[in-house]
């Protein structure tokens, strides 16, 4: 297993990173980056540190050392947010609260800045762009509670893609969802990467259905355990079919 | 105007209730959703405390309500954020808190009077042509703040986290809501009452969310409910002769259960935008 980092064309690079909870080390010396036009999968079974390393890597917690950077500044003080579209791990949406998936959509433009002024033609047309990418323009007016999960998961990646982002990040978000929604997730994601030459760095402890699609595999077990192509994880004998259990039995083994 | 607003003090009523009718249930939306419902009663009660200290240096109680209010808003959502005390453990801590510095300021100003209990139990009949102004200036601010704010404040209200990701200011969003509530609990104390405020803020919005789909129809329904009561309320206030912020707050809870009935009977009521 090789460690890789390559900070050329970085979009999103943490070096060095550690991190613990109350005297517990989470991550030590973690270096991971995502470049342009990449499809990443950051891999590792529960608790194995991937939601923290997130979360340092867009400025919601800070490393005991090392660095994060995001499109080459540091986190928190990064300003074109809307270069990054992040769908976080099972979005807290209250159940009574009363949205349409078009409102929640309409939620990621306010990446763009300029949160006080009213929609444009060209926010519009993002949200609508958005809601197409992920199929669920004909359920726009839908109140989210009603929805699947898997729809529900499509609505935040939509969200995630209204502010029309060059990354984006995604925590677990296929944990819990049928095949036939993994699928139509998996087109939302790569038509992201194929069709507007964007990024995306999905954390995941499986990679269903969009194994075949990933350009780079880094596996994290509180450090870097595994940074290359699929390919090469499939040569090491870890199988990634949709329905393989290789992957998640190895993660759980790694120690 | 007809009856029951033909005379003057009626009509002083009607314009001061609508003002506040549509401004307690905007902000009491965001609070709602944010689990936040009872921030309004423990703001209120802080309030009272302001009330009576303008009762003891002689300054219009509405002017350090207002002060008080604010700041307690201020500090609760500073304790909020940095998780200093658990939700209800500082509700609660504003709630006795405001009380009793309330009554202790009122023991020092001898003020124990009628004048006193128009504040905690409001009486939009005493309502006179200063008043409204300040209800309507006080009204506005809490009107064009969510009118410039709405998109962000639904942003936060979704999911925090993830507004603080895309750059929302969270912590000066949070604040402005912490204020405008504080704002819309003293233009409201004189309809009302500030033991009742809450319910303003509260009651329209449970009410809404049972009848619409979307965020945008929340804030029309609630602000029609609210308006809807202060009117209905005052008409029976004014026939029966009853306490007119009882009856107000009494016709909000009515108009839930009325809802709320024929809801379980039949659809959503409204679809799009509604």
């Amino acid at each position: 297993m090789n460690p890789r980092v390559d900070s050329g064309a970085a979009l999103m690079q943490a070096a060095s990173i550690s991190f613990g909870y109350n005297g517990e080390l989470v991550l030590s010396d973690v270096s991971v980056d995502v470049g342009r036009g990449e499809f990443v999968a950051l891999v590792g079974p529960n608790g194995s540190g991937k939601t923290t390393l997130l979360k340092v890597i867009l400025g919601l917690l800070r490393p005991t050392s090392g660095r994060a950077t995001v499109f080459g500044e540091d986190p928190e003080s990064f300003r074109d947010r809307w270069r990054l579209g992040y769908v976080p791990q099972r979005p807290q949406l209250a159940g009574g609260l009363p949205a349409t998936v078009e409102e929640i959509v309409t939620t990621g433009r306010l990446a763009r800045g300029r949160w006080w002024r009213r929609l444009r033609a060209t926010d519009r047309e993002a949200i609508d762009h958005a809601l197409r990418i992920v199929e669920l323009d004909g359920l726009r007016d839908r109140r989210v509670s009603e929805l699947s999960g898997g729809q529900q998961q499509r609505a935040f990646i939509a969200r995630a893609l209204a502010s029309e982002p060059e990354l984006l990040v995604l925590d677990e978000p296929i944990a819990g969802v049928d095949a036939e929604a993994q699928g139509r997730f998996r087109d939302a994601l790569v038509h992201h990467v194929r069709v507007h030459d964007g990024s995306v760095l999905l954390v995941s402890h499986e990679l269903g259905s969009v194994a075949a699609d990933l350009d780079r595999v880094i596996v994290l077990r509180n450090r870097v355990r595994f940074d290359g192509t699929p390919q090469q994880l499939v040569e090491s004998g870890v199988s990634l079919g949709v329905h393989a259990e290789d992957l998640p039995m190895w993660l759980e083994e790694l120690r | 105007m007809p009856w029951p607003f033909e005379r003057e003090y009626m009509q002083l009523a009607l314009a001061a209730g609508v003002i506040v009718g549509a401004s307690a249930p905007l902000i009491g939306t965001f609070l709602v959703q944010r689990r936040m419902s009872l921030m309004g009663d423990g703001i209120g009660h802080v309030a009272f405390a302001g009330v009576a200290a303008g009762l003891l240096i002689e300054v219009w109680p509405v002017w350090t309500a207002l002060v008080f209010a604010v700041v307690a808003a201020v500090a609760m959502e500073r304790l909020r954020t940095r998780a200093q005390a658990s939700g209800d453990v500082a509700l609660a801590l504003f709630f006795y808190s405001g009380i009793a510095g309330g009554v202790v300021l009122l023991g020092l100003s001898n003020s124990f009077s009628a004048g006193v209990f128009n504040y905690l139990f409001g009486n939009v009949l005493f309502v006179d042509r200063n008043e409204l102004v300040t209800i309507a200036c006080l009204g506005s601010v809490v009107v064009l703040s969510i009118a410039i704010a709405r998109r962000a404040l639904f942003g936060l209200v979704v999911d925090e986290e993830w507004a603080g990701v895309a750059g929302v200011p969270a912590r000066l969003l949070n604040t402005l809501l912490a204020v405008l509530t504080a704002v819309t609990i003293v233009a409201a104390m004189r309809i009302v009452g500030l033991l009742l405020v809450a319910a303003l803020m509260v009651l329209p919005v449970a009410s809404a969310q049972l009848v619409s789909r979307s965020f945008r129809g929340t804030l029309g329904w609630s602000v029609l409910n609210g308006v809807l009561s202060v009117v209905v309320g005052l008409s029976i206030a004014r026939a029966a002769g009853l306490a007119p912020g009882g009856t107000i707050v009494l016709v909000c809870a009515a108009l839930f259960a009325v809802v709320a009935i024929v809801r379980r009977r039949g659809p959503v009521l409204a679809t799009t935008g509604g």
